[in-house]
């Protein structure tokens, strides 16, 4: 799939060029299944933020639903400004700064494509589209670690900036066809639809957040109850949902290579639950919703950057992982004591990286021997699983000093941190003067 | 014996909690109510009467022994007030509470509080 989008960008300057001059190249032409899918797979990325904002909104307390949820939507709001101005231009535009970020002042408000075509047979305006979901995501995950405690208007500003400065320079290197990490090694880092991207950049500024930020008051001395778990498992649902357009339509193609996403995202996402489901029910004789639905999410997260390389077997085994591990990793939490609320980091975070590094034993053959043509005779399991290190390490390390920059220089500005009287207000009163529910009962 | 019972704006909920278990008073109950105070008066919109919508506010239901109303009182005055004040903080009312039994003990009176 990345090759594809490679191949299309590469191509790109060509076409444009190739309009101009209207008798040269065979005229790209618009193939109306991909297109379908492709547009439908926008839309499905696009329902995941409000099955975000229901999953993280019925998780805090009756008095920071709104404000919770508004971190969603505020992302949907701030970054579908951001990125057919910017965000698209500096993530998929050719590498500038010694290939940083990139850049292409045709893209600039999407002016510059009003007429493209790419290669794979879709406008790229869906193409670009579909991308900005998933910047409209990324911030919004991060902010399950801070919920409950933060300035609605530094979290504004901040997500815009980390979107420019973390978001858009990641994605370059990942996706774009000139990206560093794309290029890396016998066939690239593999990062099918955001495991690096969406999720390991997201989860480890949660972390470095939760930590900058500290704990919410009382915490966790007071239990937190959440508000509303049914609202919690219908947002996990949409996510389920839409996962299939964030993973099958990263293809960017309606073919066999979309049927095997579409395929281990499901495959992923039930082992990943059931493992989950089973793990409690030996440890607390119970299955809980909240534990139902956390599974789901670590074997989504997982499957991520697998997507494109790896078979149901594989899917099974990054979906039971991944859940194992990120609930050692909330147990982990629990014992040190630092309040990353919603698990941002526990699951994005720690179920991103299994799943970027695991991802290497499960490699379908074809894909290594492709690779082992590529890399001139012979690529190994070990070789790829020191370029999937790199890849993560690097964003790791990328994402967390760049972030704690711009957390202490937006607190020191505006503030982040919202005051102790705001925050046993609630957000819904403090920030926003409003107030989630009618007659429903406290917490 | 009293029956002590607050009505006081939702935002303050947790600063009268917390002051109430500052001083030692943790048997309450909380309820969700809504209703009409001061803020009554009917608007008119596009010739149009509109009766306000029911404030939505907190009840605290506190029973005490006669030596502990003062601090009880002081303490939700305290921490329900906003500052600077505003109309809508909400009422305290105190009554005589004839009887107190505790179920499981069946204790009653002073003690069963």
């Amino acid at each position: 799939m990345r090759k594809r989008i490679a191949a299309a960008l590469l191509v790109l300057p060509l076409l444009v060029q190739a309009h101009s001059t209207a008798w040269a190249a065979p005229e790209p032409y618009t193939d109306s299944g991909t297109t379908s899918w492709m547009l439908t797979s926008t839309a499905l990325v696009l329902l995941m933020i409000p099955g975000l904002a229901m999953f993280y909104g019925g998780l805090v307390r009756t008095k920071n639903v709104i404000g919770t949820m508004m971190h969603s939507f505020g992302a949907m709001v701030i970054i579908g400004v951001l990125w057919p101005m910017l965000g698209y231009a500096l993530s998929f535009g050719p590498g500038v700064l010694g290939g940083f970020v990139g850049w292409n002042p045709d893209y600039f408000m999407l002016q510059g494509i009003d007429e493209s075509i790419l290669p794979s047979h879709i406008p790229e305006y869906v193409f670009a589209m579909f991308q900005g979901k998933f910047a409209i995501i990324t911030p919004a995950l991060i902010a399950g670690a801070f919920a409950e405690r933060v300035n609605f208007r530094g979290y504004a500003v901040f997500i815009a900036l980390w979107s420019i400065i973390v978001y858009s320079p990641i994605c370059h290197w990942v996706w774009a066809p000139d990206g560093f990490l794309f290029n890396l090694g016998a066939a690239g880092a593999i990062d099918f639809a955001g495991g690096t991207v969406v999720h390991i950049s997201s989860g480890v500024t949660a972390l470095v957040a939760a930590l900058y930020l500290g704990s919410r008051r009382g915490y966790p001395r007071n239990v937190m109850h959440p508000n509303n778990l049914v609202m919690t498992l219908t947002g996990a649902g949409l996510l389920w949902v839409g996962w299939f357009g964030f993973n099958a339509g990263s293809a960017i193609a309606s073919d066999l290579a979309t049927a095997r996403a579409l395929t281990v995202t499901q495959v992923s996402a039930a082992a990943g639950a059931f493992t989950w489901m089973v793990i409690e029910m030996l440890q607390h004789g119970k299955a809980t919703s909240l534990g139902v639905a956390s599974g789901i999410l670590a074997g989504l997260v997982a499957i991520t950057p697998a997507a494109g390389v790896v078979q149901p077997s594989g899917a099974f085994a990054l979906g039971a992982l991944a859940s194992m591990v990120c609930y050692t990793a909330i147990l982990v939490k629990n014992k040190l004591g630092y309040d990353d609320s919603l698990d941002a980091f526990g699951v994005h975070g720690v179920g991103g990286i299994v799943g970027a590094l695991a991802l290497v034993f499960f490699v379908r053959p074809g894909w290594m021997a492709e690779a082992a043509v590529k890399a001139g005779g012979s690529w190994t399991v070990w070789q790829q699983l020191g370029v999937q290190a790199a890849a993560v390490g690097i964003t790791i390390v990328y994402a967390s000093v760049v972030s704690l920059i711009l957390l202490v220089l937006i607190e020191k500005t505006i503030g982040l941190r919202i005051s102790e009287n705001d925050e046993m207000s609630g957000l819904d009163h403090s920030m926003h003067g409003e107030h989630g529910y009618g007659l429903i009962n406290l917490n | 014996m009293k029956l002590i019972t607050a009505i006081i704006n939702p935002d303050r909920l947790d600063h009268v909690r917390e002051a109430l278990i500052q001083a030692d008073i943790t048997r309450i109950t909380v309820s969700r109510v809504t209703g009409h105070g001061r803020q009554e008066d009917i608007d008119i919109y596009r010739g149009q009467r509109i009766a306000p919508n029911l404030i939505p506010k907190i009840r605290i239901d506190i029973a005490v022994n006669e030596e502990f109303v003062d601090m009880t009182v002081d303490t939700i005055i305290e921490s329900a007030s906003h500052d600077p004040v505003a109309i809508g903080d909400g009422k305290i009312f105190i009554t005589p509470l004839e009887e107190c039994i505790r179920i499981r003990t069946r204790e009653r009176g002073g003690r069963a509080i």
